[in-house]
């Protein structure tokens, strides 16, 4: 059975979901928000979207992707080049590797898995960015990020899993 | 059969093994990156305003709705406390009236001193006022994108401000889009002098809201509260913009608080003295191009 042209280009819109919500993500985590100055994101919210969507739909975010929104976001200036990029692959790989152990787990389970891996990522994202600049950074707006993306992250994973039902359940 | 199960097997490793290998090929790439973004490279200078400049019009509109959120609920509080407002304006007004008598006389003595000493008066500036559309103010840059770039006539090295004072520099500057770096990122560095003891300094930024006075003259008497503005040194800035009040001192220098109240900065005026110091150098393009 052959698709019909307008079908193909449903299912390869829909398969574009995951790359697309992130790169929102990403841009979101930028715009000058109405709360106070401490509580910039960084790559917190685009962190948010790669761990899910490396839990749920890995086929449809590959490393690669992941590479080129973290390029993307260290070029727009959420973090020193290459920085940002590091902290999205390791939150990438590493809940690709635990998918087994987080898979059809309750949610607070899932969310713990965030808290660590997060937490892991963002400290190395530290470092970096500390050895980058050639001194140590004030980590203190890295803690405050680290909390807010983490209070963050049952409404944003709640709204990956409405729009994975409502475009995704098919493909 | 066995022979195709062993195949399929072979397959399966092979595809674990470029699994494997992608990965390590990306983590390679990230920590490459983090090298040639280190040597400043005139390459990812372009990449970055290619990808600033065409993001920032997608963020000039989404932040607009922001900010009028932003705005009507700054009205309906002003409406709330209307009246003490009014009471506090009246006697701020009564006060600046004599300070306005102060300045005038002050501004007169000026003009016949410099008449007097023939002093080379310092150049007028221009001004781009444009939007903040991007806050980078996050865990490991300070920096903010504004809606106007080269062909707004913005320079790399321009002085960024808010009424309150001085917010930054122009680091980069693309065709409609130009990235300020904050006082307070890890990489701003610049002049100062305190403005009671004329001592100077360098203002560094550690990342944190409160950006560190370094490198001060030798036995120089700082009192917390003393005033903090630009300095004229390395032709980087104009002097006298104000910067902030000095919070406490230490041994190895003092921490400033800023002026700039970093929580309504929703536009940033970008002053040009067609300045040619130390910040314009080594640059990618030659400064002032794209300027008529």
């Amino acid at each position: 059975m052959r698709l019909s042209f307008l079908h193909r280009l449903d299912i390869w819109a829909r398969n574009l979901l995951p790359f697309l919500l992130t790169l929102l993500m990403l841009i979101a985590g930028t715009l000058p928000l109405p709360i106070p100055h401490f509580l910039s994101l960084g790559p917190g919210l685009a962190l948010i979207s790669v761990y899910y969507w490396g839990l749920h739909r890995p086929g449809l975010l590959p490393a690669p992707a992941v590479f080129v929104l973290g390029l993307l976001g260290d070029l727009l200036g959420v973090a020193p080049l290459g920085v940002g990029t590091l902290v999205l692959l390791l939150v990438y790989a590493v809940a690709l590797s635990q998918r087994r152990v987080f898979v059809a787990q309750p949610f607070l389970i899932v969310w713990w898995g965030f808290m660590m891996i997060a937490a892991g990522a963002m400290g190395v994202g530290w470092v970096f960015a500390s050895l980058v600049a050639g001194a140590a950074l004030d980590p203190n707006p890295v803690i405050f990020a680290y909390l807010i993306t983490l209070a963050l992250y049952p409404a944003i994973a709640d709204l990956f899993a409405r729009a994975q039902r409502a475009f995704l359940r098919a493909v | 059969m066995r022979l195709r199960g062993g195949s399929a097997l072979r397959l399966a490793s092979a595809k674990a093994w470029l699994h494997r290998f992608t990965f390590v090929l990306l983590f390679g790439a990230s920590l490459a990156l983090m090298v040639l973004g280190k040597s400043e490279s005139p390459i990812v200078e372009r990449a970055r305003l290619t990808v600033t400049d065409a993001v920032t019009p997608i963020m000039n509109g989404l932040s607009r709705p922001l900010a009028s959120i932003r705005q009507a609920y700054d009205n309906a509080r002003e409406f709330l406390d209307l009246r003490e407002e009014n009471a506090a304006l009246r006697e701020q007004q009564a006060r600046l009236v004599q300070w306005q008598s102060v300045a005038r006389q002050l501004e007169a003595e000026n003009r016949a001193l410099r008449d007097l000493l023939k002093f080379a008066p310092d150049r007028a500036a221009s001004f781009v006022t444009a939007r903040v559309v991007a806050d980078n103010g996050g865990a490991f840059v300070r920096s903010v994108l504004v809606a106007a770039g080269s062909r707004d006539g913005l320079r790399k090295g321009d002085a960024a401000v808010t009424g309150e004072g001085l917010v930054g520099r122009v680091a980069e500057v693309g065709e409609r889009s130009a990235r300020v770096l904050l006082l307070t990122d890890i990489n701003s560095r610049i002049p100062v002098v305190i403005e009671r003891s004329r001592d100077q300094g360098i203002l560094a930024g550690d990342n944190s809201d409160n950006p560190r006075l370094l490198y001060l003259s030798h036995g120089s008497q700082l009192v917390p509260g003393d005033r903090v503005v630009t300095s004229a040194a390395g032709g980087a800035f104009p002097p006298g913009l104000p910067v902030g009040v000095v919070k406490s001192t230490d041994t190895g220098g003092a921490v400033v608080e800023l002026f700039v109240d970093w929580d309504h900065m929703e536009y940033l005026r970008l002053l040009d003295y067609r300045l040619t110091g130390v910040l314009q150098g080594n640059s990618a393009e030659p400064a002032g191009a794209g300027l008529p």
